[in-house]
């Protein structure tokens, strides 16, 4: 079982690496998907550790909440790409004093 | 056996989301995410999660992957990186840190020490048993999930609507 | 007899596999040629009537002819998406059919059941996967072509499968509810047998809920299937073929063979769930004649299909989105909702 969860730190890690190295948001958000993804592995694995079912339910939540970020995340996107002509994070910096 | 497919499973869902925070083109980006996916969705199904695993595949990737493929269309977004980094440390500090985070992670997995798991119950992680503890123990949470997703929802509309004339 | 080895279990599957495969192009070849001359019966012509009696060899020549034509990618395409498009659309199409049970489960060799691929306990959720996994191939197609026309049409095929992936699961979760199992094989035995000594058990039966389950459920796969009226992501008029305009050869007919195959699945689909699948008279004494009761059904339902690209004309695109979010999604819900209530009240219509 300890090679899934270490699976899932090594997803989860890859994942930050994305969000801190990638300065497209679309990638910077889909990195954040796999953060997500790599702990719904390691609930699963608790999940069958345990052999208890909860586990996989808090799988279902945090799929629920992945979409309502999703959706409202590439709005804000698709919203900033309109005024600004760009996805680049690092040029998002209008609030830069 | 059931090791070989977990071995297989893991290299592809590294494999790929390596290719994911490295690839050039978003598109690329999110095929390859498409393979991590479905790798992830692969082990759930050897965690005796298939339930779960069907709706990795339905959610992630029919629905959440799809609407950020259409939205990297909508952008003609080739990389949409510029050239320039303006924060200097961030890619060796960013480095340093996940190696950091990863061995911190791993030494906590690896001192919890857990032993083989129990054989499974019968029927454990088909609909029937997820929807046993969804409807029974989670059902609060469950009512707010449906709040939340309202929520995301008129975010998505208030956000994308034109403004009119006012 | 206890359950036998893995290996032949794997093997019986591979076999079973492989026929169904054959069999699946053969009708896809003959449904090519039955909708041309269909079409044009309904259009007072003839159709294609030269190759072979009656046309019966224009798929023949169609296929050699397509597979000698140049295989050419366009320009500043992206070559690795575009050419693993249509092996997506091809592979899904194929996998959906693994779990449709098309004759009854008693034929049996070695104790595995031989008139169904695949039979998993979430079978219907596999279906709804796999079609999920299915749009990639056209959205991926037609991006890589680096072509407005198919850039167009995958743009407008990927909101319409989204928009009516919703009502489809909202129709067929009502199906669940009746059914009371995921598992299709179980979904079609609950189907068997008659009220009142001669009306079939079938869910389009089950009043006031069958019909109108079944009616959504028909709109919302031909608006999958990209079928006419709903053929708005290849409206020849508008996008000159949509997303496959890029392709040609056997790229294009990949994409053919996987448009054909789902039109097939999707009938499938529709007489598994609301027609009692292979069920049909004489079946509990013979139980082969099961699968021809199933191949006449799904022909029926190709043969609508057909009628149907012949008869309407195609809707426009804001109509298209008003009937899939202002219609289909509404109604199924109301639909769920009475079915639940009715499941609720005389729990011995529900099956579990």
């Amino acid at each position: 079982m300890t090679d899934y969860l270490v699976l899932s730190g090594v997803l989860f890690v890859i994942g930050t690496l994305g969000v801190l190295l990638r300065r497209n948001a679309l990638i910077v958000f889909m990195s954040i998907e796999l953060m997500l993804n790599a702990v719904n592995l390691a609930f699963v694995s608790f999940a069958r550790q345990w052999g208890d079912m909860t586990g996989q339910v808090i799988v279902f939540f945090v799929l629920v909440v992945a979409a309502a970020e999703v959706v409202v995340g590439l709005a804000i996107i698709v919203n900033i790409f309109r005024t600004k002509e760009t996805v680049d994070i690092d040029d998002i910096d209008l609030l830069r004093g | 056996m059931e090791q070989v497919l977990f071995w297989l499973l893991a290299a592809g869902a590294v494999g790929s989301s390596l290719a994911m925070i490295t690839g050039r083109k978003p598109v690329h980006c999110a095929v390859v995410f498409l393979g991590t996916l479905i790798s992830l969705a692969g082990l759930f199904l050897l965690l005796y999660a298939q339930f779960v695993a069907i709706l990795q595949i339905i959610i992630y990737a029919g629905a959440i992957l799809v609407l950020f493929l259409f939205v990297i269309m909508l952008l003609h977004a080739h990389s949409g990186e510029g050239p320039v980094e303006k924060l200097r440390l961030q890619r060796p500090l960013a480095i340093v840190f996940s190696l950091v985070l990863l061995a911190g992670i791993s030494l906590l997995f690896l001192q919890a020490g857990l032993g083989g798991p129990p054989s499974p119950e019968a029927g454990m992680g088909t609909a029937e048993s997820v929807g046993q503890a969804l409807f029974d123990r989670f059902i609060l949470p469950f009512e707010v999930a449906s709040v939340l997703l309202l929520a995301g929802i008129l975010g998505a509309v208030v956000l994308s609507k034109k403004e009119g004339p006012s | 007899m206890g359950t036998p080895p893995l290996w032949i279990v794997l093997a019986i599957t591979a076999v079973k596999g492989l026929v169904v495969l054959v069999v699946l192009l053969t009708a896809f070849a003959y449904m090519t040629w039955l909708e041309r001359r269909l079409l044009s019966r309904f259009q007072v012509r003839i159709g294609p009537n030269r190759a072979g009696p009656f046309g019966l060899l224009q798929p023949v020549a169609d296929g050699v002819k397509l597979f000698f034509k140049e295989d050419f990618t366009p320009a500043e395409s992206d070559r690795a998406i575009y050419l693993m498009a249509p092996g997506i659309s091809l592979l899904t199409a194929f996998m959906a059919f693994a779990v449709i049970p098309f004759g009854p489960p008693e034929i049996r060799l070695l104790d595995v059941p031989l008139l169904q691929i695949a039979n998993p306990n979430a079978g219907i959720l596999f279906l709804l996967a796999i079609s999920s996994i299915g749009i990639y191939g056209i959205i991926l197609g037609g991006w890589s072509s680096n072509s407005k026309y198919p850039l167009l049409g995958a743009l407008r095929s990927s909101a319409q499968l989204i928009s009516y992936e919703l009502g489809v699961g909202l129709t067929i979760v009502s199906v669940i509810l009746l059914s009371g199992t995921l598992q299709l094989s179980k979904i079609v035995e609950q189907q068997t047998g008659t009220w009142f000594g001669f009306l079939p058990q079938w869910n389009i039966f089950v009043l006031p809920i069958g019909p109108v389950a079944f009616l959504l459920l028909l709109l919302g796969a031909t608006a999958e299937t990209n079928r006419a009226p709903f053929d708005l992501p290849e409206a020849e008029q508008e996008l000159t073929a949509g997303y496959h305009t890029e392709y040609g050869g056997m790229k294009f007919a990949a994409f053919m063979v996987s448009e054909y195959i789902n039109l097939i699945t999707a009938s499938a689909v529709a007489v598994t769930l609301f027609f009692g699948g292979w069920d049909g008279p004489f079946v509990d004494q013979v139980p082969l004649l099961g699968v021809l009761w199933f191949i006449v059904k799904v022909f029926a339902f190709v043969f609508f299909f057909i009628w149907l690209r012949a008869t309407l004309p195609r809707v426009r695109y804001d109509q298209l989105m008003d009937l899939g979010w202002k219609l289909l999604v509404p109604v199924a819900i109301l639909n769920l909702a009475i079915t639940s209530a009715i499941v609720l009240i005389w729990p011995q219509l529900g099956g579990g």
